[in-house]
């Protein structure tokens, strides 16, 4: 056991290393990955550490880095590729659906493709245009690809590591956002497998269910909601795909209300998965419609309209209060 | 069409006029671009580099989201779009600001998307200037498509489509040089290469001589250029669009120049490239070797030198007087624009927004 404090950069950092430590067909690439460390330097030292084969940039095609990938991962090799923003890796979609998604499938299992592609997502950086897309929807609509949205570094440690030994294609989602808030973390702590949600904070009154990015803001409201005589409890799904129905059930059966938060839009989404299947299976237990905050349906804002369109505190206290709390 | 495969190979050595030291380079090809051109061509090199340098210190006031400069660009800039016609279309990317304001957008409007305002600030119809593009070589497609169209439409017009050596790499790069040759569209491509895609060199991108040469495969003919040299620019992609105008079909344009700044403020060249490799591409400096030349014609003297920068430094000082000002950023846009008509939905969340706001100033 050995807390340590640290960012979620980091901690992607080191689970990419330790991973590569661990097995050596694991590779790394895609665009300036290599000497410049990625963007968002969630690859920095990867080269110098682990040499030009190991970790190296590739020319500048989507598509390309993605159908290599798969190649590799054919025929032996576990790579783990970096789309350089959600928006940028559109070009591969072809790849990814056609392809990673499907390999398994139409060979009857006996070819896998275990690779990983993590995608910086998401916004509330202030950056402009096909920099800030939630992209999930398309992902987790796709049979065949795990998602998954970690929100802090012990999380996006422990979970980047499990999709790299992961036999199946794993799209991995960072908040942006989020690289470079720290927390405790014990990267020595047993990894939670794919597929699990967890309850982030207890509370008694109603549920707010959440992931990635949107995690930090229903903590904020359910911390907000305390001040105010109200006990929210907080769900992080982690994976989108495989869901959680298990604990995300017994959650809202706990509570008998529910607000589900994203900061993707919100029509056809994850969000709206997730609220159908709580009514689904909860439907008894419920005591007012669940609702939903999420971003509005239209294009990613620019930088000076983007607090506009993401899930507020407020908008979600604002939720909450609509939870007929006159039929307690 | 072009069959025979030499015409459409690119020369072994770029076009160039004139040199770094100013001095006059014999051509086979191409003549100098006549003076008054020139001294055109100088009067808006200075104008776009203090465009640039504005727009540095902007970002560092915190008056700019981002800027991806084209310091030490500026003669692919401004080359690009004096060789085109009123009615001729400029596909640029987010580092061609200086080209759309050389074009006669606004600076204010030209910066919008860097700004962080909206994404595009300008009317692209009124100006022929499409909107910047971000994913990288994605609009090169969509300037066969207006050219394709204006050959329907029996318009006169040429597009000049502008990208980067990275998005050369690119399928849509591909698809674009294969439909346009295919259809024979009055498209110019442009290649700014400027030897980097933010940190990976070009070695990495190409295995081939030059950029140029990516052309033969699609039977569009190639040519190299010094991208600091514009009178080489100029008469090489003047050649390409009278070329083009007269329904001889694309034309592929490779001009070599370096990204002598970071890709954008947010970058850190240090981690990836040497002072040293730059400070030679200093001394290839695109507005010194012009000014060279002009000054030993008797083109250009101090007091026009002086005029000239005058009229940058007016430029930019309305361009810091309009930036300045607070934007009136409004959230109803968000929902205006999706569509032609809202959707019921969009005028339920708008009316949400609206609702929040009244209830915030009512507190
Ligand atoms: C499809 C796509 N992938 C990745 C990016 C991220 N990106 C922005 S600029 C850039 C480098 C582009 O290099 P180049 O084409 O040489 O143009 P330059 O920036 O040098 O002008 C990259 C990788 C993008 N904008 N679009
Ligand atoms: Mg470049």
């Amino acid at each position: 056991m050995s807390a340590e404090k640290l960012t979620m950069a980091t901690a992607l950092n080191r689970a990419m290393r330790d991973a590569m430590h661990a097995d050596p067909t694991v590779v790394v690439f895609g665009e300036d990955v290599g000497p410049l460390g990625g963007v968002f330097r969630v690859t920095d030292g990867l080269t110098a550490e682990f040499g030009e084969q190991r970790c190296f940039d590739t020319p500048l095609a989507e598509s390309g880095i993605l159908g290599m990938a798969i190649g590799m991962a054919m025929n032996g090799m576990r790579p783990v590729v970096e789309m350089q923003f959600d928006a940028f890796a559109y070009p591969a979609f072809e790849q990814l659906v056609s392809h990673a998604a499907k390999m398994r499938n139409r060979t009857r299992g006996r070819v896998e493709v275990p690779l990983v592609i993590r995608v910086p997502y998401a916004g509330g950086i202030g950056g402009v245009e096909h920099h800030c897309d939630s992209s999930e929807a398309y992902y987790a609509h796709t049979p065949g690809l795990h998602v998954i949205a970690p929100s802090d570094p012990a999380d996006a440690y422990g979970l980047l590591r499990k999709a790299i030994e992961s036999a199946d294609p794993v799209v991995f989602l960072e908040p942006k956002k989020l690289y470079f808030s720290r927390s405790e973390a014990d990267l020595t702590a047993p990894v939670p497998p794919i597929g699990r949600a967890v309850v982030r904070r207890p509370g008694t009154d109603a549920t707010l269910i959440a992931y990635g990015p949107a995690v930090p803001v229903a903590l904020e409201a359910a911390e907000a909601a305390a001040q105010e005589g109200r006990s929210l409890q907080v769900v992080d799904l982690r994976s989108i795909v495989p869901f959680d129905d298990e604990t995300v059930c017994a959650a809202v059966r706990s509570t008998g209300r529910a607000v589900v938060v994203a900061e993707a839009a919100g029509f056809a989404s994850v969000s709206s998965e997730v609220v159908a299947r709580v009514t689904e299976r909860c439907f008894h237990s419920l005591h007012a419609p669940i609702r939903r905050v999420t971003g509005f349906d239209i294009p990613y804002p620019p930088p000076k309209l983007e607090h506009v369109h993401l899930p507020s505190v407020d908008r979600i206290l604002d939720a909450v209060d609509e939870l007929q709390w006159e039929y307690a | 069409m072009t069959r025979d495969a030499a015409l459409l190979l690119p020369s072994t050595e770029p076009v160039t006029l004139i040199d770094p030291d100013g001095h006059p380079v014999p051509h086979v090809g191409h003549d100098l671009p006549d003076p008054q051109a020139l001294v055109r061509a100088y009067a808006a090199l200075i104008s776009a580099r203090r465009f640039n340098d504005q727009a540095n210190a902007l970002v560092r006031q915190g008056r700019l989201a981002v800027y991806p400069s084209s310091h030490g660009q500026e003669a692919c800039q401004i080359a690009c779009v004096q060789v085109l016609d009123d009615g001729d279309w400029l596909f640029p990317t987010y580092r061609d600001s200086a080209a759309i304001v050389a074009r006669g957008v606004d600076p204010v409007q030209a910066l919008t998307l860097l700004r962080g305002d909206w994404h595009s600030g300008y009317d692209p119809h009124a100006t022929k200037v499409a909107p910047q593009a971000t994913p990288l070589a994605t609009h090169l497609l969509h300037a066969v498509g207006v050219a394709h169209a204006a050959r329907l439409r029996g318009e006169p017009t040429v597009v000049m489509a502008v990208c980067g050596d990275g998005a050369t790499s690119e399928g849509d790069f591909h698809e674009a040089l294969n439909f346009a040759a295919v259809f024979r569209t009055p498209v110019v491509f442009f290649i700014q290469n400027n030897e980097y895609a933010i940190s990976v060199p070009l070695a990495r991108q190409t295995a081939a001589p030059s950029l140029a040469h990516k052309g033969i495969g699609y039977g569009v003919p190639g040519e190299r250029v010094d991208g600091n040299d514009v009178a080489a620019l100029l008469k090489v992609l003047g050649a390409a669009v009278a070329r083009a105008r007269a329904g001889e079909g694309p034309q592929l344009i490779e001009a070599h120049t370096y990204r002598v700044q970071a890709h954008t403020n947010a970058d850190d060249p240090g981690r990836y490239r040497s002072a040293d490799e730059v400070t030679p591409w200093l001394a290839r400096d695109p507005i010194m070797r012009l000014e060279t030349y002009l000054r030993g014609r008797g083109l250009l003297d101090d007091q026009d030198v002086r005029g000239y920068a005058e009229q940058a430094e007016q430029a930019a000082g309305r361009m810091r007087a309009g930036l300045g000002e607070e934007t009136s950023a409004d959230y109803r846009d968000l929902f205006t624009h999706v569509y032609a008509e809202p959707t019921p939905q969009l005028r339920e969340q708008q009316a949400l927004v609206a609702d929040e706001l009244s209830r915030e100033e009512e507190r």
